[in-house]
């Protein structure tokens, strides 16, 4: 079988709200690239701008010396972005799916961004050693075209 | 520049808030401060106009649902006018319009309030 052939890209940023932007703008120009029409590239950068979001928060609690790393890999069959970073890790999957009435009685704000990225990608996966490499990978296909 | 913004009209006894550019946990604390400062003058019956909003994440529905309740149990609500499909798209997938008034335009949003004043 021939291999299908893969372009990588990568960037690393500081840990920053103010980034959001660039990351996303920097996401959804290769989605497009990839093959992605317009309404799948945006929701491919949603899921990244809450992965990240997750990361300046809670791995690196808003410490802006920290660095994230973002990788994107597709094909022609995908597009995979990897996001790493070296903080205090959290995990995710502990967190149940979000019950929004509760949230509004506790006026909670955490878990709806975990749930969008579920929601809005094919596969999300988290692999953790606090301190050392924390990583979140999120694969969407793009013969799923809706 | 943080390519988003609030502004204000005030109506009687109802304020619009509205948006524009791109909500994200960067620009989240200008619409916090926005409903803070409405909740202070007491203005509670509050409609928030995202015609002009291009982009929303999970930290500006946080503030949505952050507020809601104490400005219900004042008397008051959070409605919401003319939004985008796009911005719709997120509001529903996180199950908002159960939670939420959501209106075509500002004006029937508006006639809403009046009907239940």
């Amino acid at each position: 079988m021939k291999k299908l052939r893969k372009y990588r890209y990568k960037i690393r940023f500081p840990s920053r709200t103010d980034n959001l932007e660039m990351v996303r703008d920097f996401v959804h120009g290769l989605a497009v690239k990839a093959g992605f029409v317009e309404e799948r590239a945006d929701q491919i950068s949603l899921a990244v701008d809450e992965a990240c979001t997750n990361v300046i928060k809670h791995a690196h609690k808003f410490n802006a010396r920290r660095m994230i790393d973002l990788a994107v890999i597709y094909d022609k069959s995908q597009i995979e972005i990897i996001i790493t970073d070296k903080g205090k890790g959290f995990d995710p999957r502990k967190l149940q799916k979000p019950d929004l009435s509760k949230y509004i009685h506790e006026a909670k704000m955490g878990g709806l961004g975990i749930h969008l990225m579920k929601t809005l990608m094919d596969e999300v996966n988290y692999t953790f050693n606090p301190g050392v490499k924390n990583q979140v990978s999120m694969v969407k296909y793009i013969n799923h075209q809706q | 520049m943080s390519g988003f913004e609030v502004s204000r009209n005030d109506y009687d006894h109802i304020s619009v808030l509205y948006l524009s550019g791109f909500l994200d946990a960067h620009t989240a604390p200008k619409f916090e401060d926005g409903l803070q400062k409405l909740i202070k003058e007491e203005r509670v019956k509050i409609i928030v106009n995202l015609k002009n909003l291009d982009y929303i994440s999970s930290a500006g529905l946080g503030v949505f649902m952050g507020f809601i309740e104490e400005i219900r149990e004042k008397g008051g609500d959070i409605k919401l006018s003319n939004l985008s499909p796009k911005v719709f798209k997120v509001f529903d997938l996180l199950g908002f319009p159960a939670l939420y008034e959501i209106y075509e335009d500002e004006i029937q949003a508006k006639t809403k309030y009046s009907e239940t004043k």
